[in-house]
């Protein structure tokens, strides 16, 4: 208080040249500081943007699928053949898949070649009787009618009306165009050099003669009089083909009553043929093809065929797991808490013990898998692959994170109150469990769902407990064989189809749809009781 | 409750000569690991008086105070030794039940600490654990009382479902006293308890401890003399840990026997 007129004289010099650089200095720091900050947010977004939009982009796909709905004659003697009208058996030994693989052979009479016949049945998938099983099977009484059924196609049809297929390009027709016949090879011949362009781009010779197309070009098809042709030779004027769907004349048509079709992506790099690309094609035109939202994705289990596989079996197989965590994690990780942070003597021992649950939180994941698989598995003899021992292996994994932060949120708890509830003669014992406890209740849940996260995402311990197998059932109690959601992305992008892998991502969109819930239910928490002391 | 309060005898009699002593201490000696933080403190507290403990900070009073009801174990560094007895019981006794020996001394702290519940649920916890109330209407009876002795009823009668901590601090405090007085204490330890507070709240404080004087035997920790003055009957001066000078509050202020007291009372310290 005595030093007032000596501060005085030695007053800050505001004024030199000194202190404005000095001034300057410190703003520019400031402003580096900010342009950091704000680089390193930019670059966390974007990259943030960048994975989610590649994921949505790829995954969305696989929530929608692509059915055939047509009319199916369920003939009595292939589903039902004594007449007996009964479910179980029908289900059993009823053909269902003969009778929609009939149906769409009636759609195309013209297919007789063997060979020609299995691929028309490949753009249905195995499953494709599915819808039309159930329905029967529910109601007997429709043996022997018609029926309208959704059928499932293939993958990689269903991939083809996605776009991941080749692009279709139809000109019209400038000349009258004169077929020779109505089917097998025949010829075509135009007015006025329609084939000129796209032989053009086809040439390899510089002859005048006409051109043979092979696999490496983009296919050129002819549509005329209801029909289709696979051009296999092209002239400028005319051109030679197969007829894939038969004409219904062999008249001359006008010019802009027909076109020449381009399949831009080459035979050869595609896993669809012409001729199945022009009955998908055909089919789109009669409005058979229907995009519907993929309910199966959801209700059924892993499979080994793209349009098949659901993640039912992994979200019941993760539910299961994450209950087992729950159950144990919970009130260990609570008790061991209270007793840590109010009840334990303060000494070496506990010193260590917090130490290493510290340490524990920090231990790589499949270092807990090896632990399971050595003690749950080898030395209890707990069955393979089961939530039970997933859930124990997880439970040890998440378990420093909810005593830690079960631990911080009670030492949140101000200390006056514990004091309060002393002082009103409270043991310390009803002092916690009355008042200290509640009051952390929120911060521990916190932590808990945030360490439940953690376990949903977990993958490598589940690995080593063998939890990687392809399991098509549902698991229904927590010693059945099970897999879990990661671990089924991680094996579905394992696998070769391009089928799967729209539905590795859109089960990562599933993954990532529980995790922002399971972390927004723990902010919202948070948000909600927190308490101003 | 009613049992554990005698009715208010003729209080203002024994202003000056202590009655029989209610809190009687002998050598009082603690330590917080190797310090030494209060010196063989020996002192008689007389029954239905206010007894005030003044000194600069860090001189051991609060540390005193909170020996009287044993929060010093909460402490696990703190060492205890000496003898401190209430009504003739040994409360450092091995076989005394410590939450029975709070029960019976009650607290009130520098910072209003109501619980974060209803005010009702506040004054209600006590009685409660302690199983003093059998019925809803007896524990109902309890609550109205503690709350009207504390001299809050009227202004939270109509809101005993309210949160007791949205009530300004000093209605917290008077909370906290009703809260302590409802499980029927002999002793009310008070450790600054307007510290915290402005000076009108401090005023209807000081009012209500003066009112309860009747009942209770409180000892206050104040850092204000001003204070100690007022509702005081005895003043006691602690500096660095030892009790300098004990006696009727108007001779500690007026002709201090020790040079120290002397000097803090007068400002010249502290």
């Amino acid at each position: 208080m005595t030093d007032t007129t000596s501060q005085a004289a030695r007053s800050i010099d505001f004024e030199s040249d000194a202190a404005r650089a000095r001034i300057k200095a410190r703003y520019r720091a400031e402003r580096r500081f900010r342009f950091y900050g704000l680089a390193a947010i930019g670059i966390t977004t974007l990259f943030l943007i960048v994975v989610l939009s590649d994921i949505v982009a790829k995954g969305l796909p696989a929530f929608t699928q692509y059915v055939l709905v047509m009319k199916v004659d369920v003939d009595a003697s292939l589903v039902d053949p004594k007449d007996a009208r009964n479910p179980a058996d029908i289900r059993a030994t009823g053909d269902f898949d003969a009778l929609v693989r009939n149906a769409l052979r009636a759609q195309f009479p013209e297919v007789n070649a063997r060979s020609e016949r299995r691929q028309l049945d490949s753009i249905l998938s195995t499953g494709a009787a599915d819808a039309l099983r159930e329905r029967v099977t529910s109601d007997p009484a429709l043996i022997g009618q018609t029926v309208t059924v959704p059928v499932l196609l293939s993958s990689d049809a269903d991939l083809y009306f996605k776009g991941i297929g080749t692009q279709v390009v139809r000109t019209a027709g400038r000349g009258t165009a004169t077929p020779s016949g109505t089917s097998g090879e025949i010829e075509i011949a135009s007015t006025s050099g329609d084939f000129a362009i796209a032989l053009a781009r086809v040439r390899q010779s510089d002859a005048a003669e006409p051109e043979a197309l092979n696999e490496q070009m983009p296919s050129l098809l002819v549509a005329i009089n209801g029909g289709m042709v696979k051009i296999t030779e092209i002239g400028a004027d005319r051109a030679k083909g197969n007829v894939y769907l038969p004409l219904t004349s062999a008249a001359p048509a006008a010019p802009g009553q027909w076109q020449v079709v381009t399949y831009a992506t080459p035979e050869g790099n595609r896993r669809l043929n012409d001729r199945v690309v022009t009955w998908l094609e055909s089919l789109k035109e009669r409005g058979e093809i229907e995009r519907r939202f993929n309910w199966r994705f959801f209700t059924s289990g892993d499979s080994r065929e793209p349009e098949l596989a659901g993640i039912r079996g992994a979200l019941v197989g993760s539910a299961l797991t994450l209950l087992v965590t729950l159950v144990l994690c919970l009130p260990i990780g609570v008790a061991g808490a209270i007793y840590l942070e109010e009840f334990a003597p303060k000494n070496r021992v506990t010193e260590i013990i917090e130490i290493n649950i510290n340490n524990l939180a920090a231990v790589p994941s499949i270092v807990f898998g090896l632990l399971g698989l050595a003690v749950f598995l080898n030395f209890f003899g707990l069955p393979r692959s089961a939530p039970l021992v997933g859930g124990l292996v997880l439970a040890l994994l998440v378990l420093p994170t909810i005593i830690i932060a079960s631990r911080a949120a009670l030492k949140a708890v101000p200390p006056s109150i514990k004091e309060a509830a002393l002082g009103v003669g409270a043991s310390h014992q009803q002092a916690i469990f009355h008042h200290v406890l509640p009051l952390a209740m929120p911060g521990i849940m916190t932590g808990t769902i945030i360490g439940m996260a953690h376990a949903l995402g977990e993958t490598a311990p589940l690995l080593m407990i063998g939890m990687v197998a392809f399991i098509v059932e549902t698991p229904l109690s927590i010693t059945d064989a099970a897999t879990v959601l990661p671990v089924q992305i991680f094996l579905w992008s394992d696998l070769p189809e391009i089928g799967f892998q729209a539905r590795t991502a859109a089960a990562i969109m599933v993954l990532l749809a529980f995790l922002f819930l399971m972390n927004g239910t723990a902010i919202i928490l948070r948000r909600r009781f927190e308490r101003r002391w | 409750m009613d049992a554990m309060v005698q009715p208010a005898t003729s209080a203002g009699a024994s202003q000056t000569a202590p009655a029989k002593a209610k809190v009687v201490a002998r050598d009082v000696n603690v330590y917080y690991g190797d310090k030494h933080a209060l010196k063989n403190v020996s002192v008689d507290v007389p029954d239905r008086s206010v007894m005030a403990f003044i000194g600069p900070s860090g001189c051991g009073k609060s540390t005193f105070l909170r020996c009287i009801n044993r929060m010093n174990d909460t402490i696990p560094i703190a060492r205890v030794t000496g003898k401190i007895e209430i009504d003739d019981l040994d409360i450092y006794d091995k076989s005394l039940d410590v939450v029975q020996l709070r029960a019976r001394v009650g607290m009130v702290f520098q910072k209003p600490n109501p619980f974060p519940k209803s005010i009702y649920e506040n004054v209600a916890y006590g009685p409660r654990i302690h199983g003093i109330a059998r019925t809803k209407a007896e524990l109902d009876e309890i609550v109205a009382s503690s709350l009207q002795r504390a001299g809050l009823w009227d202004e939270v009668k109509d809101r005993l479902g309210d949160s007791g901590t949205g009530l300004s601090g000093g209605q917290q405090q008077r909370l906290c006293i009703a809260r302590a007085i409802a499980v029927g204490p002999e002793v009310i330890l008070m450790d600054e308890p307007c510290s915290a507070l402005d000076p009108i709240a401090t005023a209807r404080i000081e009012e209500l401890i003066d009112e309860l004087r009747q009942n209770f035997t409180i000892i206050i920790v104040t850092h204000s003399m001003q204070q100690a003055a007022r509702v005081s009957q005895r003043t006691a001066f602690f500096h660095l840990g030892v009790l300098v000078e004990e006696g009727p509050t108007e001779t500690i202020f007026t002709t201090p026997s020790d040079r120290r007291t002397q000097d803090y009372i007068t400002g010249r310290f502290g």
